[in-house]
């Protein structure tokens, strides 16, 4: 167990499908109240790191511990992570299309998770006050009663927001929140996101770079390649990284 | 809110004036002689099937879990009940021995221990919950737990309710063999071939079937229930919002088991006979056929689909015996193709038909529209 004191701390993390080396000897520490970014390439294991916070897939190695060492979230499943305050947004939204936005963030909201508060727990006015106030910062009170299937890809996005902003998580994982998003769309998230920093913690994972420029800010920026963290700091000292520059950056700028 | 506001409007009222009518309606005109004792008899059976088919929606309409095992847990409660009732024949059997008269036959000589209990109707009674209870319990928990979905799901329950039948049309289980349990006479001291207790019969049926639509509409209703329809659509976002879906679905399993051996058990005495074929894989893919049929994912659906299509059984095999898996299958095909939300959603089908049709009619009419604009939208 780490003895730092980190809200979250991964060590020697490595994780193989098939022999394909998709996280490799990972380390990662993360402060409590960070809005941190994370980029790489396509294949850099982004997304498979997230799956191992939230317990959807192990590691074939490593630690992974919450809060100061206190909790090894390697040995808790899906749920029993959820309920340490950890919220994730998947990349493509993952809202319950057959609910109300309404329902959506009434599913989501913090509070018991038991069989019994589902049948006989009511909404208390603290709670429909909550779900009005985040209903207007993702901007779909006009919507609440619409079934999340209908709604625009962007308001699905929000919705997604919404509902780890129910859940009250201490640590908000976002997975590429400007996806599919006009340029607009991805200004007001970025917003969103930033008016976010300070009260929870923010690990955003990002293609965008104007994106990741607005919502960096001079905050520390993961590159994450091939599995491993290839070097971190503010954006611009990362983007003159001849390392990344080799392997993000440059091609990114030669195929825009 | 799904469904069009003209069908959600009249949906409370149609439910209560369903509930008075066999509740209330089809015994009086029993008892005043206008439906015959056979018809009401049939009637019984029937409801007792829709009881079956909301369970099984309960399951699949609402938390997609298709159980192709459903009329096990039917069986099981129809079981417990059979046994009590074998017990209350006493001496008026064909062997005139205190024993059930299979038990006489295979030469046994006193009742094994595991049936005394069931001299009790209160004992009986509550084993028609506790026993297929707690093999929904044990199952959805080692299903559950294993995360077992989808397909896999439903291919274990059907080799579970095949394993039970095998079991069950062994004579060494003492449970009757492939004869089953038959020839009761009373119950709770009414003779059973009393149109009076074949009345009361009917009503419990068409009460428990009442109760259990109101129930479970409560239930669909509660936070739980967009617990439910959640799992069904997206079983990882749902564990990924902290709760675990395996207590949800082992819960809403154990329940509908019970209700669907209450159902049995309520069978078993109206129609006179409990064998293992009713545990046959194929008794509960008929059972997902009514809910199909009917309308999944709603109350009234399953009902009106169990109803239906046992009414045509009862007439298509008087009437054309050979056709009537034909019919069977020919119906199942028409619907899935042609009425994706079965026979409850027709209403709302044929209304958004002449709506279209009239919007296309306007469209086309020369007034409203320049002659460019009236291709399809």
């Amino acid at each position: 167990m780490s003895q730092k004191p980190f809200l979250l701390a991964a060590e020697g993390l490595n994780k193989a499908f098939d022999g394909y080396k998709a996280i490799n000897d990972l380390s990662f520490y993360l402060d409590e109240g960070e809005l941190r970014t994370v980029i790489g390439p396509n294949g850099a294991g982004k997304t498979t790191f997230l799956d191992l916070i939230t317990g959807r897939t192990q590691p074939d190695q490593g630690t992974l511990v919450w809060d100061d060492g206190k909790h090894d979230l390697l040995k808790l499943n899906e749920y029993e992570i959820y309920r340490l305050g950890i919220g994730r947004k998947f990349q493509t939204p993952t809202v319950y299309t057959d609910h109300t936005v309404m329902e959506n963030l009434i599913l989501s909201l913090a509070g018991p998770r038991s069989i019994w508060h589902s049948l006989f727990g009511k909404l208390t006015s603290d709670q429909s006050d909550r779900i009005a106030e985040i209903l207007g910062t993702i901007k779909l009170t006009p919507h609440a009663h619409r079934k999340a299937g209908t709604l625009a890809h962007g308001q699905k996005q929000w919705l997604e927001i919404g509902m780890l902003l129910a859940q009250e998580a201490r640590l908000l994982l976002v997975d590429e929140p400007a996806a599919g998003m006009t340029d607009e769309e991805t200004h007001r998230t970025g917003e969103l996101l930033l008016s976010l920093a300070g009260k929870h913690t923010i690990v955003v994972i990002e293609h965008d770079m104007t994106f990741v420029r607005q919502i960096s800010q001079g905050r520390k920026v993961t590159v994450l390649h091939q599995g491993h963290v290839l070097c971190e700091g503010p954006v611009d000292k990362v983007q003159n990284d001849e390392r990344v520059i080799e392997v993000y950056l440059g091609r990114k700028s030669k195929a825009a | 809110m799904s469904s069009s506001p003209v069908t959600s409007r009249i949906h409370g009222p149609l439910l209560i004036a369903a509930a008075v009518f066999l509740v209330v309606v089809m015994p009086a005109m029993n008892a005043l002689g206008w439906v015959d004792h056979f018809t009401l008899n049939l009637w019984g059976k029937y409801l007792c099937y829709g009881i079956m088919a909301v369970a099984i929606d309960l399951l699949w309409g609402y938390t997609g879990l298709l159980c192709l095992g459903q009329a096990l847990f039917f069986s099981l409660g129809g079981y417990m009940m059979g046994m009590h009732l074998m017990l209350m024949i006493g001496k008026l059997g064909a062997y005139k021995s205190d024993l059930p008269d299979f038990m006489v036959f295979l030469g046994h000589t006193s009742l094994p221990a595991f049936w005394k209990p069931f001299y009790s109707f209160p004992f009986a009674l509550a084993m028609v919950f506790i026993v297929p209870g707690l093999l929904a319990l044990v199952f959805g928990y080692l299903a559950f737990r294993s995360r077992i979905k989808g397909v896999y799901f439903s291919i274990l329950t059907q080799a579970l309710t095949y394993g039970a039948a095998l079991l069950f049309f062994r004579n060494d289980l003492l449970m009757g063999g492939n004869n089953g349990f038959t020839d009761f006479r009373t119950m709770l001291g009414a003779n059973l071939r009393d149109p009076n207790t074949q009345r009361i019969l009917y009503i419990c049926t068409a009460l428990l079937l009442v109760g259990t639509v109101a129930g479970c509409r409560w239930l669909t209703r509660s936070r739980f229930g967009l617990i439910q329809r959640a799992i069904r659509d997206s079983e990882n976002r749902v564990l990924f919002s902290g709760y675990a879906t395996a207590n949800f679905k082992l819960f809403i399993f154990v329940i509908s088991a019970m209700i669907a051996a209450a159902a049995g058990a309520l069978y078993v005495p109206q129609v006179g006979i409990i064998n293992p074929s009713e545990m046959t894989p194929d008794k509960s893919l008929e059972a997902v056929v009514w809910v199909a049929l009917g309308g999944r994912g709603t109350l009234a659906g399953p009902v009106i689909g169990a109803i239906s299509i046992n009414a045509l059984k009862s007439w298509a095999t008087r009437a054309y015996p050979d056709l009537w898996l034909i019919i069977l299958g020919g119906s199942f095909v028409l619907v899935v193709m042609f009425m994706p939300k079965g026979i409850i959603g027709l209403p709302a089908q044929i209304s958004g038909i002449i709506t279209r049709l009239r919007r296309r009619r306007q469209a086309t009419s020369p007034e409203t529209t320049p002659p460019a604009a009236s291709t399809e939208p």
